[in-house]
């Protein structure tokens, strides 16, 4: 039987990610979790998926361009706008154009490995391709999917 | 258009701004000639060497005490102390305090783009570990178009070490912006890294076709285009020794094969892979693109410190 969620008032519903994924979701959203009520499904029966995470966030609405950058580590997440406990709105995540930050450059030689400088490494979205990236740095391109697995 | 541009990559620029610089150079050669004017003077330009390249080097400052103006540099010894005192966005942060331009070579990939990210004078990237080397491009770029008139629809073969080739992946790049046909000549080891070869089609390339033997398509080549083959990049010893012979330049390869009016380029310096008596051949291109590397980094300078476009 599926597992019920509580609802909540207003806020952001995270639906369709893949199992075990929300808690580093919600770091990637910088939620602060001491201020806001968060609600994590982890691991529930999916008609579509198997398993998916759900992940509720009370009093925040996620901007797309802010929601995409969860398209890296759930690429078919939609987001749900919740007002006053109904969908006020609905989308499914964008490949971000720009990440920046949450990944670490696969190029031991690029500058943004090096610790001394004040540098955080950016990838920028090739207008070629959805699914692969170019560091804005080395110009390495790297596909999404070997990007997921260096996220920091 | 490229008053203050920094000058990190050949890929932030289109062809029509390519076009500017090479165009500029162009008017450039006569002051060139007449051995330089003063239209700089009172500018400083400060060359940050932290992995070495003498002739690069020599080519900026060179270019830059032509037009009239002063160069300071960072260089060796002094270099290395230096980034090992401090960061090289410190580094910048300073030295552009001290200058109107600054000309980078570091050995990290993405070190010009983070200079650039700290500096308010232009850099130039002169080489940032294997990543882009732009006015060895703008050189090589010009050193064609001198030769033949245009670069559109031209067939230019790049033969060597494609994989590594830093020289190699701008210059394809830039050649596919300017509608050139390119064919790739290397050993199957060292093949055109795959996203590269699909970017050259979409960036505009006539055709991009790729052979592991120079001589079927020496013949219609109009310019040849030679890289070294390093003996480290091959997994097995054995299999460079096989290769090697294939990927030499000779004479007699010339003499056979070759059109009348082909080019022969190379960026330098070179270990084996065009012989010497290769030199006084007509075909023989690659002193003039040290010269013409002199009057590209002039105009660039000039362009770059707000002359006339
Ligand atoms: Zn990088």
């Amino acid at each position: 039987m599926p597992l019920k969620v509580r609802r909540i008032e207003n806020g952001t519903v995270l639906d369709h990610l893949p199992p075990g994924t929300a808690p580093l979701i919600l770091d990637i959203l910088n939620v602060d979790v001491e201020r806001t009520t968060v609600l994590m499904a982890i691991n529930v029966e999916s008609s579509k998926m198997g398993r998916k995470d759900i992940l509720k966030i009370e009093g925040k609405f996620l901007e797309e361009e802010e929601a995409n950058r969860v398209a890296l580590i759930a690429p078919n997440a939609t987001v749900n706008i919740i007002r006053n406990y109904s969908v006020a709105e609905k989308f499914k995540v964008k490949p971000p154009e720009r990440i920046e930050g949450i990944v670490r450059c696969p190029n031991p030689n690029c500058i943004t490995n090096d610790e001394r400088e004040p540098v955080e490494p950016v990838f920028i979205r090739e207008s070629t391709d959805d699914l692969e990236y170019r560091c804005r740095y080395c110009e390495r391109v790297i596909r999404a999917e070997q990007l997921r697995e260096l996220l920091r | 258009m490229l008053e203050n541009r920094h000058v990190i990559s050949v890929r932030d620029f289109t062809r029509e701004e390519i076009e500017v610089i090479l165009d500029h150079a162009e008017r450039m050669e006569e002051v060139y000639e007449r051995g330089g004017d003063d239209r700089l003077s009172g500018k400083v330009l400060a060359t940050l060497f932290f992995s070495p390249s003498t002739r690069t080097r020599l080519s900026f400052e060179t270019a830059m005490l032509r037009l009239g103006g002063d160069v300071i540099s960072l260089v060796g010894k002094e270099a290395a102390s230096t980034a090992k005192g401090e960061n090289l966005a410190d580094t910048v942060r300073t030295v552009e305090k001290y200058c109107d331009a600054i000309v980078l070579r570091h050995p990290k990939e993405g070190a010009a783009r983070l200079a650039a990210d700290y500096a308010s004078v232009p850099v130039i990237n002169a080489g940032d570990g294997a990543n882009q080397h732009p006015t060895q491009t703008f050189l090589d770029l010009y050193t064609i178009r001198k030769e033949k008139g245009r670069i559109e629809g031209l067939k230019v073969g790049l033969m060597g070490d494609l994989k590594y080739g830093r020289t190699v992946h701008s210059l394809a790049y830039a050649l596919a912006l300017f509608g050139a046909e390119i064919h790739l000549i290397s050993p199957e080891e060292l093949r055109m890294p795959r996203y590269i070869v699909r970017e050259l089609e979409e960036a505009g390339a006539a055709d991009v076709e790729e052979h592991r033997d120079v001589r079927p398509i020496l013949g219609e080549l109009d310019v040849l285009y030679v890289i070294r083959i390093q003996k480290e990049m091959f997994p097995d010893p054995e299999e460079y020794e096989r290769v090697k012979g294939s990927y030499r330049i000779t004479r007699e390869l010339i003499e056979e094969h070759a059109r009348e009016d082909l080019i022969i380029m190379h960026p330098l310096p070179r270990v084996d892979e065009v012989d010497p008596d290769v030199d006084e051949l007509p075909q023989a291109r690659y002193f003039d693109q040290v010269r013409n590397g002199v009057v590209v980094r002039m105009a660039l300078l000039d362009l770059l410190l707000g002359g006339e476009e």
